[in-house]
């Protein structure tokens, strides 16, 4: 919220990230989104009786990875806890999450801002087991019936729990997009909102500025399925806050859920008494101990985080600040960007292909992975720094690899994209440039020597760009300066 | 081939010397389970994958290709998963299904040449002391059919001391081994726990609860203990304390043994002719060289409250998945998933187990959690500093395993409060997770058999055993004499 409105917020997020270990949380089996439903199940996901959890050890060295990253306080001694409550997809009827000593507590992230950096704090993260989910709303299920799908039962979850120091719903979606590089930089999560790999739930309070302490009631909002929906369903529901405070209501405490659909908030009307979840320890697993062997196995596995990097990319690269975030962004693009300079060794060249050409012809943002392999981006460069090709033919090989399969090579053959700088193929059309141009001749040798590029421009339009233009521009001056 | 009152070693030397075949003995035990039918022990009887076992089994001892455990025939508790048979737990909710699965101990007692005879019946998710609350009709037992056989592994123990197995295994949460035992005349083992795994046990209190065998002798116990023993990746709480050989062990003669004998558990309350009864061979291990001295677990009479607690709200949580949405009983006619929970349940659960989740639920409440879970927590600490104390000064602990013998059936059913006292004496081992042991000693004066419990420190099964051997021959010869 700027600052010429009378109201203050803060937002802590609630955030949820699958990891992507190989198989679940407390069994053994292997999951993957959209595979056949009920498929991925053993007698643990299903609840069957008599079947008991086993710890994946992996799920907790990933947890205390991103612990590491946010330099979180990491429990030595660290216990589960039954969460209890009756939901069709949650199969146990309870949740085995932890409650009173969570992997890890009082981290921090710095996030990027236009008035700078700010940092927000993590209270907590720890892990839990994920439910199943119910399935009404498709067209394929009948009137009156539900379906569940118990594959996502027990993939491991990692909840982020911040402290409420977001001042804005746009800062909430920085946080989240921060998260989302880290946990992506971690390799440890695939941290899509969109398929629900990263969830996050709000939390949002709204008070007149200036007011001495909070007045205590918040609303959870859920269901935000992407980065534009967390901050629009925030800034609705700051508003409506707003709204109720400007007409003397009050606001009551409610969970709400965001639809995407009339983008408006919706209390869910849950009753009070359902959050007595009678958390408990979990008896079949006894507490974890985290001893700093195992801890120096892991920081040893830690790679290089996004502020580390991008540092590193303006001092050993002497990139701007702005370039060095766009090649950061992803591990992604920062392991193609780095790849490319070490087989090119020109810095400028790359840094140019990479961000005007590479990324604006693909249209996308440095989100998304990269179209192309390393190696044949670095081909392609490589015939430009040599100059083999022009850079216009470049360009046009360039958006032939988008499509095709083809080597830089073969596409250069096939397009008949090779240089041409042979003096006598050169002369010839140099020599029809000047007769097809009689005026501007008569122009360039009355003085106009700026038509000079005119003529390079003809010879580029005649040899379809492939013409050496240093070449070029020699003939040219001297059939030109001949008389 | 006459096999009555025979125990395992006795059964294993006539298969292995030719003298009976496998498939007499399942045989022999399928008449006898057909003709004590009015006892109520099982719940479903394995007939035709008993009888293919054991032809099987026989050809392979032709071939002397037979594992440690051939020729025991076992009944197994229907909370015990055995894959494709029913597993109803003795409950209306889970009265029709069927397991996919092989709990661990199966597993191993089938890797071992076992013969799975049966599905035994129980108290409801094992809650219960009397053998009554079955949705399957009470227990009886054999040695008066009015009386009760005890619980909750009631038909576990008819088995065996009716001779419709050779032994049986049951569960022990808070006695239900070793209480049905002390009724019934026969031998109940609850491990250390983490000693045996309780993966595919149908949970009730998890931390409380264990696998054991049920059998007519204290060799029997160890041939069984030593096969179903050991460290299990598919159960987070099982230990990984070496397993060791504990026929060879009980045969080894004993080394100059430490009784301790807790005054709390020779109190008013007890009968006078148990007491003696125990008393009594306590003298003669004492005559045999044992060293014997009175000891006190000054916390034994919290013992029982926070066992209830506690268990109470294990159970609340472990049987939340009994929701009537993907497996066992649903109730007809809800018309929205709140109402179809609250019909199932209602209708699907027993009295009694409907009482323990109530409590359970209401314990872990919060306002409630730290006045109640939270204090009996403390409570089972220092149960358990009691017996580290006690274990300081001597090997094992005698007492007796029930305050009582058999009680009529009908008698306690409606006071559950009386119910519990039941299991004064047992609950504290489950609480504190030390093995302990029913041995029969003796008879009171209606002919009911008389239990003698052994406890003794955490992974000390080998002092039980051992002792309770010693306790066995000196029973033996005063029946004798």
């Amino acid at each position: 919220m700027n600052e010429l409105t009378p109201y203050q917020t803060i937002i802590g997020l609630e955030v949820h990230a699958q990891l992507k270990t190989d198989s679940k949380l407390f069994c053994g089996c292997h999951w993957q989104f959209g595979a056949q439903p009920n498929a991925r199940t053993c007698p643990l996901c299903l609840g069957l009786p008599g079947a008991l959890p086993v710890l994946n050890r992996k799920a907790v060295e990933f947890a205390i990875k991103l612990a590491l990253a946010v330099e979180a306080r990491i429990a030595q001694r660290t216990a589960f806890s039954r969460k209890n409550y009756f939901y069709p997809d949650l199969p146990k009827g309870y949740q085995i999450s932890q409650f009173d000593s969570p992997i890890a507590s009082s981290g921090k992230l710095k996030i990027r801002l236009n008035s700078g950096i700010k940092t927000i704090h993590i209270r907590r993260i720890h892990l839990e087991d994920d439910a199943g989910k119910s399935i009404h709303a498709e067209s394929w299920v009948r009137e009156n019936e539900s379906l569940i799908d118990f594959n996502r039962c027990g993939v491991p979850l990692i909840e982020i729990v911040t402290e409420p120091e977001l001042s804005t719903p746009g800062e909430a979606s920085r946080f989240l997009q921060t998260i989302r590089q880290l946990l992506r930089y971690l390799d440890i999560c695939d941290a899509n909102m969109e398929v629900g790999n990263l969830r996050c739930d709000a939390n949002i309070s709204v008070r007149p500025h200036g007011g001495a302490t909070w007045p205590g009631v918040k609303t959870e909002v859920k269901n935000m399925n992407s980065f534009r929906a967390v901050e629009r369903a925030l800034a609705y529901e700051q508003q409506r806050q707003i709204e109720l405070l400007e007409h003397g209501e009050k606001i009551l405490s409610d969970t709400l859920l965001w639809n995407e659909k009339a983008q408006v908030t919706e209390s869910m009307r849950i009753k009070e008494q359902a959050h007595d979840y009678r958390y408990f320890p979990e008896p079949d697993l006894p507490p974890l101990k985290i001893d700093t062997s195992w801890l120096d196995k892991i920081k040893n596995e830690m790679p290089e985080l996004p502020d580390a990097r991008r540092d590193r990319f303006i001092r050993q690269y002497k990139l701007s600040r702005a370039d060095a975030d766009l090649f950061t962004a992803t591990v992604e693009l920062a392991d193609f960007f780095e790849k490319v300079v070490v087989r090119i060794g020109d810095v400028r060249l790359v840094n140019t292909w990479v961000k005007t050409e590479l990324l604006r012809s693909v249209n996308q943002s440095a989100d998304e992975a990269t179209p192309i392999s390393a190696d044949a981006f670095a081909e392609l460069l490589d015939f430009v720094k040599q100059k083999k090709i022009t850079a216009q033919s470049a360009k046009i090989v360039l958006v032939e690899m988008l499509t095709s399969e083809k080597a830089v090579a073969e596409i250069i053959h096939d397009k008949k994209l090779t240089l041409l700088s042979d003096a006598n193929q050169l002369g010839v059309i140099v020599d029809q440039a000047i007769a097809d141009n009689p005026d501007a001749v008569k122009h360039y040798r009355s003085g106009k020597r700026q038509l000079l590029n005119f003529f390079i421009g003809q010879v580029m339009k005649l040899t379809r760009t492939k013409a050496d233009p240093e070449a070029a521009k020699k003939i040219l001056l001297e059939k030109l300066d001949a008389e | 081939m006459n096999f009555e009152g025979l125990d395992y070693l006795a059964i294993r030397r006539l298969i292995f010397q030719r003298k009976a075949s496998c498939r007499q003995l399942t045989n022999h035990y399928l008449s006898q389970i057909d003709a004590a039918k009015k006892f109520n022990a099982f719940i479903s009887v394995l007939k035709k994958y008993a009888l293919t076992s054991a032809e099987l089994l026989d050809q392979r001892l032709q071939k002397s290709d037979a594992g440690p455990l051939a020729g025991l025939v076992i009944a197994v508790k229907d909370n015990i998963n055995f894959r494709d048979s029913l597993s109803t737990c003795g409950s209306k909710i889970l009265a029709n299904y069927v397991s996919p699965y092989n709990a661990t101990v199966i597993e191993k007692l089938l890797n071992a040449d076992a013969i799975v005879i049966g599905k035994t019946n129980m108290d409801e998710f094992g809650m219960g002391s009397s053998g009554e609350n079955s949705f399957f009709g009470p227990v009886k037992n054999p040695l008066d059919p009015n009386r009760a056989a005890g619980g909750s592994s009631a038909g576990s123990a008819v088995a065996v001391a009716a001779s419709l197995s050779t032994a049986a295994l049951g569960s022990d949460t808070g006695g239900s081994i070793r209480q049905p035992a002390a009724f019934c005349g026969v031998v109940g083992l609850k491990p250390t726990y983490g000693r045996v795994s309780r993966f595919g046990l149908v949970a009730f209190a998890s931390s409380l609860e264990e696998i054991g065998p049920i059998t007519k002798s204290v060799a029997d116990a160890a041939a069984i203990l030593e096969v179903i023993a050991g460290h299990d990746t598919k159960d987070a709480t099982s230990a990984r304390q070496p397993v060791k050989n504990y026929s060879d062990i009980i045969r080894a003669r004993s080394r100059k043994i430490r009784i301790g004998l807790p005054r709390e558990y020779f109190v008013a309350e007890v009968t006078p002719e148990i007491k003696t009864a125990i008393l009594e061979v306590v003298k003669k291990l004492e005559q045999q060289g044992a060293e014997v001295e009175w000891i006190s677990l000054p916390h034994t009479e919290f013992a029982i409250a926070a066992y209830y607690i506690i268990a109470a709200a294990e159970a609340s949580s472990n049987l939340a998945r009994y929701d009537g949405v993907r497996y066992g009983f649903r109730s007809d006619g809800s018309q929205d998933i709140e109402q179809m929970y609250l019909n199932s349940r209602s209708d699907g659960f027993g009295e009694e187990v409907k009482r323990r989740i109530l409590l359970g639920t209401f314990v872990l409440s919060s306002g409630y959690y730290e006045n109640y879970y939270r204090r009996a927590q403390k409570v089972r600490h220092l149960i358990h500093l009691d017996f580290k104390a006690a274990f300081q000064q001597c090997d094992c602990l005698i007492a007796p395993t029930v305050p009582t013998t058999a009680f009529f059936l009908g008698e306690k059913i409606r006071d559950p409060l009386q119910m519990y006292l039941s299991d004064v004496f047992t609950v504290p081992a489950n609480l504190a997770g030390i093995p302990a042991m029913s041995v029969p000693c003796g008879t009171d004066s209606n002919g009911l058999p008389i239990g003698l419990q052994i406890m003794a420190d955490h992974f000390n099964e080998e002092t039980l055993l051992q002792t309770g051997n010693a306790v066995e021959s000196i029973v033996k010869q005063c029946k004798l004499h």
